[in-house]
């Protein structure tokens, strides 16, 4: 039996009635289960073994292989800064030491209060507007070291509930990718992405259906 | 020298409403999509295959080639590849937040080529933005009637899933975002079978096609075949997305023709070098591609097979520009870290050959490089990938391995007095 709460679960059967088998829902399943508990947790593994007919080892070697599903708490706002080769040549291990030195926090870790995780990240697709930064994957580009010690600084102090892109770009960003031209009001609510739509897509039809 | 535009004009011509649904139409959208219900796939199959297309994912491909190797077993499905996260490769996403209705319709038309009835885009995690964005385009051409039950008043039905992977390259590879798609871990299916297109998602006939491939196709079904052939290069038709970032003016992406040259590209389209520094030296087509110098490859034109004769490739289209204050060593240690962290860790040459290399290159960048090291680097790379040869004699499932090595190639080729002075001297001669 789910431990979701009803909302939550009718978001899950719909996500798995997306797909021809139900074992495909296993990586939505995961995110949802992130932002039941914030990470990923056991119960929320063995969860998400039962929605798709896998078994929890099945499920946590799944989880195991993607980088994003985090098995242990990253804080409230989870910092990547891209270390990869575009961003490294302009500058971007600086970046990255002013954002561990400014929340306290080296990779992988997350600051003394559990409010701020930190970790560099290969390659977030934003080499035109290096060095790239994403916070709860919302992303920040043409990121200078003193602009990453004030992104610790802001979130500490207004602790935003949602954390948008468009916003972080405006106070933090400089040189971007390409014009971004579009402006959304969505965010991040945690450390995983902010994709609100899953499993809005019509079900597959019985004849569709493969077991 | 300005070039004419195909899959980002749009959003040349319109930037604060490219993506939306009525600026979509307004400049021609769905009438290729519309056009297409009334096609056979036999039809679609030989435009595309005569427009030339190449797949722009990196492997260059023929896409409708690719189209008619379709098994004929049904259902067949449509994945679309958005996973895009070679390093220096930026493209996709300005596509997927940018022009998301042209993807859309680009997937209609591919459906219907194929006799797909559900296509599945498969969005890297980093990319919530460009996700968000397809899911809009994709409900809204579901309110037109476009995708669904009858798709354009047709007995057709197409149905879309956006799917999000989680942070790992490896799935870009083919069989590895199908095993995704299962729910299963990323890793790349042993071959043959060599095609999705015969054994594919849940071992089903499977297209998977490239966002910006998928997105050029609307401009060939609008303009013609014959029209759309003349926009590039004879071998290779239609424009390329560049994506160039690194120590040049003006980073971006740059829609061009095959064929202008390298010199062009770099110092006229991309503004040339930051602070007037000495081009030293760039990778022509994404991290895993061997790299050029001035002194033999600037004037080079931009073509897949001047690439393969000069041992590099154009890859995903990501130019990546480093300077002369560049240390290559520290470079290339970037790159081979990349592969070392994304290595799936299924075949050994890969999973261990990546790490000693990462290893052995930031002993070297810290001053404690042996001078043994030099032909240790040659001699690991030889056991990834045999001969060192181009293109790459592979000892694993997939490419990714044999990417690894060619920074290697490149430094050792190019760049053995930089790496000889790192061992002599005890260190970076070029610090950061």
């Amino acid at each position: 039996m789910s431990e979701w709460p009803e909302a939550v679960q009718e978001r899950a059967r719909a996500i798995v009635a997306q797909y021809p088998q139900r074992r495909s829902a296993v990586m939505p399943l995961l995110f949802l289960a992130m932002a039941q508990d914030g990470y990923l947790t056991e119960t929320g593994m063995v969860e998400v073994a039962e929605w798709t007919g896998t078994t929890p080892a099945q499920v946590a070697a799944v989880a195991s292989f993607y980088t994003m599903y985090k098995r242990e708490p990253v804080g409230k706002y989870l910092i990547s800064c891209c270390t990869s080769i575009s961003c490294m040549l302009l500058g971007s291990d600086l970046v990255m030491h002013a954002l561990e030195e400014e929340a306290g926090a080296l990779h992988g870790q997350v600051d003394a209060e559990g409010l701020i995780g930190v970790e560099h990240a290969e390659c977030l697709g934003a080499c035109g507007g290096a060095p790239a930064v994403q916070v709860n994957y919302e992303l920040i580009e043409g990121v200078a070291p003193d602009k990453a010690r004030q992104l610790v600084q802001w979130l500490r102090k207004a602790r935003p509930e949602t954390v948008n892109t468009d916003e972080l770009q405006q106070l933090f960003g400089g040189t971007t990718s390409f014009e971004w031209a579009i402006k959304e009001d969505v965010g991040a609510v945690g450390p995983y992405p902010a994709f609100g739509s899953f499993g809005s897509t019509a079900p597959v039809s019985a004849e569709d259906a493969q077991s | 020298m300005s070039y004419p535009l195909v899959v980002t004009k749009r959003m040349t011509d319109f930037p604060g409403d490219s993506h939306t649904l009525e600026r979509y139409e307004a400049t021609g959208g769905y009438k290729a999509a519309r056009k297409s219900a009334e096609m056979t796939r036999d039809q679609l199959v030989e435009a595309i295959k005569n427009s030339g297309l190449l797949g722009r994912g990196g492997a260059a491909f023929s896409a409708g080639l690719k189209w008619s190797f379709l098994a004929p077993a049904r259902p067949a499905y449509l994945v679309v590849n958005a996973d895009e996260s070679e390093p220096g490769t930026f493209k996709d996403r300005q596509l997927l937040e940018r022009d998301p209705h042209q993807l859309v319709e680009g997937i209609i038309i591919t459906g219907i080529a194929n006799e797909v009835h559900r296509a599945f885009v498969y969005v890297r995690g980093e990319y919530p933005k460009p996700a968000r964005r397809v899911q809009k385009a994709i409900e809204e051409a579901y309110a037109q009637g476009y995708l669904g039950k009858g798709i354009f008043g047709s007995n057709y039905d197409l149905d879309v899933v956006v799917h999000l992977g989680a942070g790992a390259y490896i799935c870009g590879e083919e069989t590895a975002l199908i095993n995704s798609l299962e729910g299963l871990r990323g890793e790349p299916r042993l071959k043959p079978p060599y095609f999705p297109a015969a054994v594919g998602l849940y071992n089903k006939p499977t297209i998977v096609n490239n966002v910006e491939t998928l997105s050029n196709l609307p401009h060939i079904l609008n303009q013609g075949v014959d029209s759309y052939k003349e926009l590039g290069h004879e071998a290779d038709t239609g424009t390329f997305l560049f994506s160039i970032s690194g120590h040049v003016k003006k980073p971006g992406n740059y829609e061009l023709p095959h064929g202008i040259t390298w010199n062009e590209l770099i110092f006229n389209v991309a503004g040339g070098m930051r602070r007037e520094r000495r081009l030293k030296t760039w990778i022509p087509g994404g991290a895993s591609a061997p790299w050029f110098v001035p002194s033999d490859h600037l004037e080079l034109p931009i073509t897949k097979d001047d690439a393969a004769k000069a041992g590099s490739m154009l890859g995903s289209g990501a130019v990546v520009v480093m300077d002369e204050a560049t240390c290559v060593v520290r470079a290339a240690e970037r790159i081979v870290r990349f592969f070392a962290h994304e290595s799936c860790g299924q075949c050994t040459p890969c999973r261990e050959g990546t790490s000693w290399l990462e290893m052995i290159l930031r002993r070297i960048e810290a001053g404690q490089g042996r001078e043994v090291d030099f032909d240790l680097l040659l001699d690991v790379s030889d056991n990834i990938s045999v001969g060192l040869a181009w293109p790459p004699r592979m000892t694993t499932i997939c490419p990714l391995g044999p990417s690894a090595v060619s920074p290697i190639i490149s430094i050792t080729k190019y760049f053995k007095g930089e790496i000889l002075t790192h061992i002599h001297d005890g260190g970076c001669p070029l610090p950061a």
